[in-house]
């Protein structure tokens, strides 16, 4: 271990000398992860905007509003276990294709003005 | 349909050592690309693809650990109580950039542990920056200005890249980048206006810092084939010759404005190329201390070892057997 003279004097109290040669942590001591949803304001929904690492889902919320709620507005923030999220695969994103085609769901699918005029040029009273 | 739990691993030399990409697949992957579409983590990937991602995301993670350590040493002593709040915050952020770059690697398969175990080991690296000592107040000021600026520079272009979760991280890290800058200039400003002790200390911390500074974005890269091919792939998004170009170019006047002289006489703009030119920065000592022959290697990983060992009683306090590793969504 070579010589460490630290400029911080927090760090020139601790011991660095006893540190063990080798620190290695072991899978999951970071615990699992959970997905976090960040609500802007009330009446708004719920966005996912990331993951943290937590042992239960207290601590998962006490990380999340140190990580996504410490700027701007909040009103609410759900956590939910990685494991929970179910989604569909991206090999299937063709199943969706067609969907912006279907016009016949979308009022701007409907183009009524030109019959009316029609409608009304032919029947105006001569 | 997935559930969480999926698993990928991370690839390794050996795998990489006969590994050939599915042809077709490939060049489903390259159109993606070319059509600027973004890349999600249960997507197929080239093996090289992910590994590289892997590599950068979480040494750019690791850089956000260790830079808070030299910034860190100022907390208590910084001049004033506004300083010092903002000093915290800044410290925090970097802290928060570093848990949400993790994440964006967990993705890929590489957990967060494991990611830590190789910074603990020396295998995986930092930005070499951050193995200079702040020695003075000033250093903390031209670290806050200039260094969060030149991450800004390549933070803002690897955002634009082809990886969905690291494009989201960066995206919230760079907003909260714009406060460091902000913060680090007017801090900057502060000496450099203020007494003849002030702004030598100030002078004294940039001549100091100029060779790390333009060591940070690494040595030229532009005839290597892997550069290219991460080009390619949109995981690299400029050269490091052309984002040390571009800082200099924003940064070199607002230095210059406030009085302050750079340690370089051959720095200068060739105007008819628009590149800047300065003096051979010893790219041996780079690479000397970027392989832990630095000033502040050995503190800094004792420092980060320290703290995972003497709080590792509290991880497995909590720790339950039935908790399992899971991919993030991130
Ligand atoms: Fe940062
Ligand atoms: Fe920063």
């Amino acid at each position: 271990m070579p010589n460490i003279e630290s400029l911080d004097p927090r760090i020139r109290r601790i011991d660095l000398e006893k540190n063990p040669e080798h620190v290695v942590l072991n899978i999951m001591e970071n615990w699992e992860t959970y997905e976090v949803f960040h609500q802007r304001k009330r009446g708004e929904h719920h966005v996912h905007v990331g993951i943290v690492h937590a042992a239960n889902p207290e601590m998962a919320l006490v990380f999340a509003k140190e990580q996504y709620g410490r700027r701007l507005k909040c009103a609410n923030m759900w956590v939910t276990q990685s494991s929970n999220i179910y989604s569909f695969h991206y090999d299937d994103e063709d199943m969706f294709e067609t969907t912006p085609e279907k016009t016949y769901r979308e009022a701007g699918g409907f183009k009524v003005r030109d019959k009316i005029n029609k409608f009304k040029k032919e029947n105006a009273p001569k | 349909m997935y559930g969480g739990g999926y698993i990928f691993s991370e690839p390794s030399d050996k795998d990489q050592k006969d590994h050939i990409d599915d042809p077709v697949k490939l060049q489903e992957f390259e159109a993606r690309i070319d059509a600027g579409e973004k890349i999600e983590p249960h997507d197929w990937m080239p093996f090289e693809y992910r590994k590289q991602l892997i590599r950068l995301i979480e040494q750019h993670a690791h850089s956000e650990v260790i830079g808070a350590l030299p910034e860190g040493t100022w907390i208590t002593r910084a001049p004033g109580f506004k300083r010092k709040l903002v000093l915290i915050a800044k410290v925090q952020d970097e802290m928060g950039h570093a848990q949400l770059l993790y994440s964006a690697a967990e993705t890929l398969g590489k957990s967060r542990e494991a990611m830590i175990n190789d910074l603990l080991s020396g295998k995986s690296k930092y930005s070499n920056v951050f193995n200079y000592p702040a020695k003075t107040w000033a250093d903390v000021t031209v670290i806050g200005f200039l260094i969060d600026a030149a991450a800004i520079v390549n933070q803002v272009a690897n955002a634009k890249g082809s990886y969905g979760p690291y494009c989201r991280a960066l995206e919230r890290i760079c907003y909260e980048e714009s406060f460091h800058l902000k913060q680090g200039h007017d801090a900057f400003i502060a000496l450099a206006v203020g007494t003849k002790a002030q702004k030598d200390m100030l002078q004294d911390a940039l001549n100091r810092w100029w060779r790390p500074i333009i060591h940070f974005f690494g040595p030229s890269d532009k005839a290597s084939v892997h550069g290219e091919k991460l080009m390619r792939w949109k995981v690299k998004m400029a050269s490091n010759d052309d984002m040390r170009n571009q800082f200099l170019d924003m940064y070199v006047p607002k230095i210059l404005e406030l009085g302050i002289t750079i340690p370089d006489p051959n720095l200068k703009k060739n105007e008819s190329t628009g590149r800047w030119e300065f003096s051979d920065p010893d790219w041996n000592e780079f690479k000397r201390v970027i392989n832990g022959d630095g000033p502040c290697n050995a503190e800094r990983l004792a420092v980060r070892k320290f703290a995972e060992e003497s709080n590792r009683w509290v991880r497995n306090a909590l720790l339950k057997q039935t908790m399992k590793q899971t991919i993030p969504y991130a």
